[in-house]
């Protein structure tokens, strides 16, 4: 049975003899193997989110440029688009990087989208007294949410400032009046302040649950997983949600 | 001690269920909470009705056979403590008292608060056992076994297999269980000969039945013998490892 059709075994399930039956003697591709099995798509999830925190880690230093004026950060736009040059053409290295996140975006959604079947298929009849959560958070309970706010927030966020069509003063490549120009607006202000923010929560649980996926399981470190993804997710909100309160308070100075 | 208890009855697998209320008066602090509904069931049989059918069998907390939600949590209140050692001094006088079956896809409601669990055997079945020489018994200490390896393997061993870890998990998952089961022989020297065919085993067996771990933590709170969700990132890694594990050609010219 392929996973994506799969639904649940009952006891006794007449299917119960067949379940490797369509499963191939051999060994696939080891990622066709790890897409086939649950804990094999958490691995996906977890190896293609650890490429996702390194965006967003370097989007925000990336960003910090700001406070240095229009001149260093348009400079630092170019230097993303000539990475590599001469070994490779002009934005040639930038758009392989695109395509990795791509990528990445694609395979976590799509697992988090089958997962999320397959945990709906394993619990059919659900409580009908209230459950006492004792040590679920509100961080591992709102993960599909904080998900797909951060999720659409991207999308607008790419029609902001990538492809200029929610920005009306949008000029290709002045990176610093891009930035100025759209949080002048106060609402995109509180809509970007407001991703960060989910983006923080989905990452306080991400950036741990990432060690158990993988595996990464060692009394020696355990105890800084909890950390590291709370200093993750505040080295990396923290001056996300600066820059459209600088602009709105003019720390960061009118476009020149 | 004088509690109501609000009792979810369902006939038979295929029949509707709901909840009963039943008043019960002059009950000891010193009861377990098995003790308590077999004074229900003595007034229910004195009455004419049915009584409450419920698993119970040691009754000391070793067999794993008795489990009920109580106000939401599984194994009830105390932590540590399957169902037959919860005792009522742990509840107040006059106390509504929630109690509900383990729900899950895998663990269909029978009667009452009696649910099926031999998916938790179809694991077992898949991997749980070592390649052991018959004949005479070994010396002792003939293998030599490191201590913290024993030790946490007599921590994983001590899984009763009671089915509270799914009960808890928001997925409906059962990765505690056979992270356990498959901890306690992994560990071992015994244990090393199938160590990654056992793991794929009991991992693609789970997957026919339960959901997927999102790493609450829930079934490490759940679980009477305080099992760790360490185990489970052992058996991620070790699940990881089988699918990179190919020796059947190991040293052998390629043919076909």
């Amino acid at each position: 049975m392929s996973a994506a059709t799969r639904t649940k075994l009952l006891p006794g399930d007449p299917q119960l003899d067949k379940a490797d039956e369509g499963r191939p003697a051999g060994r696939s591709n080891f990622l066709v193997e790890f897409w086939r099995s649950d804990v094999g798509k958490k691995w996906l999830m977890a190896v293609s989110g650890l490429m996702l925190m390194g965006f967003v880690l370097f989007h925000m230093v990336g960003n910090l440029k700001l406070y240095l004026g229009a001149e260093d950060v348009n400079h630092y736009g170019e230097f993303l688009r000539e990475l590599l040059v001469p070994i490779l053409p002009r934005t040639v290295a930038l758009w392989l990087f695109r395509l990795g996140l791509v990528a990445a975006f694609a395979v976590h959604i799509a697992a988090a989208a089958s997962l999320t079947k397959t945990n709906r298929d394993a619990r059919k009849v659900p409580y009908k007294s209230e459950r006492d959560y004792i040590a679920a958070n509100f961080a591992s309970r709102t993960m599909r949410m904080t998900g797909i706010v951060i999720a659409l927030f991207l999308l607008f966020h790419l029609a902001d400032l990538t492809w200029g069509r929610a920005n009306p003063d949008f000029v290709r490549g002045d990176v610093y009046c891009n930035v100025y120009y759209s949080f002048s607006r106060p609402w995109v202000a509180i809509v970007y302040i407001l991703a960060n923010l989910a983006l923080g929560i989905h990452l306080y649980h991400g950036g741990w649950s990432l060690f158990q996926s993988l595996g990464w399981n060692s009394p020696r470190f355990n105890p800084w997983r909890r950390w590291f993804a709370i200093g993750f997710a505040l080295v990396v909100v923290v001056p996300n949600i600066s820059f459209p309160i600088s602009v709105l308070t003019e720390v960061i100075g009118p476009c020149p | 001690m004088d509690l109501t208890l609000r009792i979810w009855r369902q006939p038979d697998a295929e029949s509707d269920g709901d909840f009963h209320v039943y008043a019960v008066k002059g009950i000891s602090s010193d009861m377990s909470f098995l003790e308590m509904l077999d004074v229900l069931n003595e007034q229910l049989i004195e009455s004419g009705e049915e009584p409450v059918e419920f698993d119970s069998d040691c009754r000391e907390g070793i067999c794993g056979t008795c489990g009920l939600v109580i106000n939401g949590v599984p194994h009830g209140p105390e932590r540590a403590t399957a169902t037959c050692q919860l005792h009522m001094r742990k509840f107040s006088d006059g106390e509504t008292i929630t109690v509900e079956p383990w729900r899950a896809t895998a663990f269909p409601v029978q009667r009452d608060l009696v649910v099926e669990r031999s998916p938790l055997d179809r694991i077992i079945e898949a991997g749980g056992y070592i390649t052991a020489p018959t004949g005479a018994a070994p010396d002792a200490n003939e293998i030599p076994v490191p201590k913290e390896a024993a030790d946490a393997a007599m921590d994983a061993a001590a899984c009763i297999g009671c089915g509270a870890c799914v009960a808890a998990c928001p997925n409906g998952a059962a990765q505690l269980f056979t992270a356990a089961k498959i901890a306690h022989l992994n560990l071992l020297p015994q244990g090393q000969a199938e160590r990654y065919r056992r793991t794929e085993a009991m991992v693609d067996t789970m997957e026919e039945f339960f959901g997927s771990c999102t790493n609450h933590g829930e079934c490490e709170e759940a679980c009477p013998k305080e099992i760790s969700i360490d185990f489970i990132a052992m058996m991620n890694r070790d699940y990881i490892r089988s699918k990179f594990k190919n020796r059947k050609r190991l040293g052998q010219k390629k043919v076909g």
